[in-house]
């Protein structure tokens, strides 16, 4: 174990390399581009591959043909890339390869405030594609985390045969943190399933006890078909409601029958809260300190559940948390997306969101302007932000 | 069955979805059938050979073929087999798309892979229409032709595919047409055989959308077209300034040898491996 003082940015290209990572395709963007800058070093040492493509979208395409070719592959980008993406994040999904990017998200919409922190490409992450696909998004709040949840979005990546994204918000991709670096050989790494039968039987898109069928790498003697239209088990294309179906049960099954690992969230002081705040990333840092001073200021009973993986949303996690809380704190640099979804799970009249979209964090004194408000004034769910935007009955 | 169609008959995949979608008398079989006989002149291991292509009539050619097969999104073929390619350098790596595909939606991955000069095989169906949609207008349709979206006549000028491959870096680009069956199998063969990027642009036609707004109802007449206005590279030459604008010039139009993309990154390999550790550079105060 090695001891350093880096940045989130670099801490991710650590944790891409420490979980296999061998390809990386990318185009510029701040505040994104050390992780391109430090994977274009140090991935020829090791013998894998970096290429600069010539936007975005040739970036997650490039990562896809590699992934199909057996290596695991990563881009990284901020939010007009990660808009650009969005086809093929449904192509991966569709065809089930494992790919991982890297989202480092700044103010928008559009170009909005380069470069300064944002948290408002959740629900692109989610809905960002269209039509309905499964897909997993993770969230640190440290440069640590940063390292460890990249490995987790390679791991899961592969296990599951999914896209994977990592939500990194630019505090955290910029901050320099001291990281423990594990040994790399401790490091818990998954591979994709592997067939483990002849070509003639194989079918990459069939439906095993796991739900996750085994993926050959092009160029091994199974000679298969992927495409973007939706497929039979062997990958050929079909409209046949009896194949089609299972099909689709099964890519959602997939990811629904292993949320026990794939949940992942940190709890504190939820056992007898009155309030409670839900956070993640760099806001997550803010509701730790606010929590803090409310208790010893004000002695007032709150928790914090500060989440790791943003989707699938872990709903059963934050009802339980929420269950006897008088209430439910959200505060995000964006105006309302985590927050959309805590509501949907515990009633929107519990909830009240703290957001701000100017590029600016949110500081630990809002979220306690939050907590000291009475519950009537939550129920009209209004938005706390600095220009305290109250909206009168 | 000669022998020629016994082995590109093994090259099908028979099990599953035949018959295929294109139209009776269309050109895009032909061109599939140049790249089968290749594969098998060259004597290239099947599991060794990959297919990529994007959307388009075009773009459902790989599912017919028994090789690793990619079906990608519109536009994107080349940047996919990219990453491909990158993957596994040993693959012949073979792309192919349509006009639209290659030119429109994919122009900027069409001049960049030029440009990487990356081992990979392009082959352009250009029919100067989109087929599958219905017959819009493409980046090729030429000046005054009629199409869906060009009811009173097109008044843009059609992007000359193998000038553009050739000013991007290209090394290797070629012009063919469905007509010329036995030279277009020559040009692909050379062009699976070229270390680097290998342009094939084959001329083809779509008479159901094309020919029908043109007054070129079948594909005899379409083909006839193609023997009607070509010219061999060699009696274009000749002919020089007097060539008749719109002619097409079929043959070699370059074949240069310059360093391959994955050649050269495997000598970026070894310079990161064998290289002392790297200076250390001075960080910036501040935001990194």
């Amino acid at each position: 174990m090695t001891a350093q003082l880096i940045q989130g940015n670099r801490a991710c290209a650590l944790g891409a390399l420490a979980a296999g990572c061998s390809f990386y395709a990318g185009y510029p963007i701040t505040p994104s581009s050390e992780i391109a800058e430090i994977m274009s070093r140090e991935l020829p040492k090791i013998g894998g591959k970096f290429i600069q493509m010539e936007d975005e979208i040739a970036s997650i395409a490039a990562i896809i043909g590699a992934s199909v070719g057996g290596l695991k592959a990563m881009t990284a980008t901020s939010g007009p890339g990660f808009s650009l993406m969005q086809e093929n994040i449904g192509y991966a999904a569709a065809t089930e390869i494992p790919c991982v990017i890297i989202d480092v998200m700044r103010t928008g919409p559009s170009t909005g405030l380069p470069t300064s922190p944002s948290q408002g490409d959740v629900m692109q992450a989610r809905w960002g594609t269209h039509g309905d696909h499964p897909i997993i998004a993770l969230a640190p709040a440290s440069v640590p985390e940063a390292f460890e949840l990249t490995v987790t979005s390679f791991n899961f990546a592969e296990k599951f045969r999914t896209p994977v994204i990592l939500l990194m918000d630019e505090v955290v991709g910029h901050m320099r943190e001291r990281v423990e670096l594990p040994d790399p050989a401790s490091v818990q790494v998954d591979d994709r399933p592997m067939p483990g039968v002849p070509p003639e039987w194989y079918e990459p898109f069939g439906s095993p006890p796991s739900d996750v069928p085994a993926l050959a790498p092009f160029g091994e003697g199974y000679r298969y078909h992927i495409t973007g239209l939706l497929h039979d088990a062997r990958g050929f294309p079909t409209s046949r409601l009896d194949e089609i179906q299972p099909w689709v049960e099964r890519v959602f099954r997939k990811i629904d029958r292993n949320l026990g690992e794939i949940l992942q969230w940190e709890e504190d002081g939820l056992e007898d809260a009155h309030v409670v705040v839900v956070a993640y990333g760099s806001t997550a840092r803010a509701a730790k300190q606010a929590i803090k001073l409310a208790r010893a200021r004000y002695g007032r009973k709150v928790g914090l559940l500060r989440l790791k993986t943003l989707w699938p949303f872990p709903e059963d996690v934050v009802e339980r948390a929420a269950e006897d809380a008088q209430r439910v704190i959200v505060p995000e640099m964006n105006l309302g997306q985590v927050a959309l979804e805590v509501e949907r799970v515990v009633g929107r009249h519990k909830v009240l969101r703290v957001g701000r979209a100017d590029g600016h964090v949110i500081t630990p004194e809002q979220i306690l302007d939050a907590m000291r408000e009475s519950p009537t004034q939550v129920s009209r769910r209004r938005i706390a932000s600095p220009a305290a935007r109250k909206v009168e009955p | 069955m000669n022998q020629a169609e016994r082995g590109t008959y093994a090259y099908l995949r028979h099990h599953k979805k035949f018959p295929h979608v294109w139209c009776a008398g269309c050109g895009i079989g032909i061109v599939m059938g140049s790249m089968l006989r290749s594969v098998q002149k060259l004597e290239i291991d099947q599991n060794d050979v990959a297919v990529v292509s994007g959307i388009g009539c075009t773009g459902r050619m790989p599912v017919y073929m028994d090789f690793n097969t990619l079906h990608t999104t519109h536009g994107r073929a080349l940047a996919f087999a990219t990453g491909l390619k990158l993957a596994r350098p040993e693959m012949q790596v073979i792309v192919v798309m349509g006009d639209g595909d290659a030119l429109a939606i994919g122009g900027n991955h069409f001049i960049h892979a030029a440009r990487r000069n990356i081992g990979l095989t392009a082959i352009v169906v250009n029919n100067s229409i989109y087929g599958m949609t219905g017959g819009q207008s493409s980046p090729t349709t030429p000046l005054g032709a009629y199409t869906a979206t060009a009811p009173y006549r097109h008044i843009e000028q059609p992007f000359p595919i193998c000038e553009l491959a050739m000013v991007s870096g290209a090394a290797f680009v070629a012009r063919g047409t469905v007509y010329h069956v036995t030279e277009l199998d020559k040009l692909v063969e050379r062009a699976m055989r070229k270390q680097g990027f290998a342009l094939v642009e084959v001329v083809s036609y779509c008479h159901t959308t094309f020919g029908r707004a043109n007054n070129l109802k079948s594909p005899i007449e379409m083909m006839r077209q193609l023997k009607d206005n070509s010219v061999p590279m060699a009696v274009a030459e000749k002919q020089g300034a007097a060539l008749a604008q719109g002619t097409i010039v079929r043959g070699v139009l370059r074949d240069e040898d310059k360093p391959e993309f994955t050649q050269l990154y495997d000598q970026i390999i070894e310079q990161a491996r064998g290289a002392p550790p790297p200076r250390k550079r001075k960080v910036p105060r501040g935001w990194g």
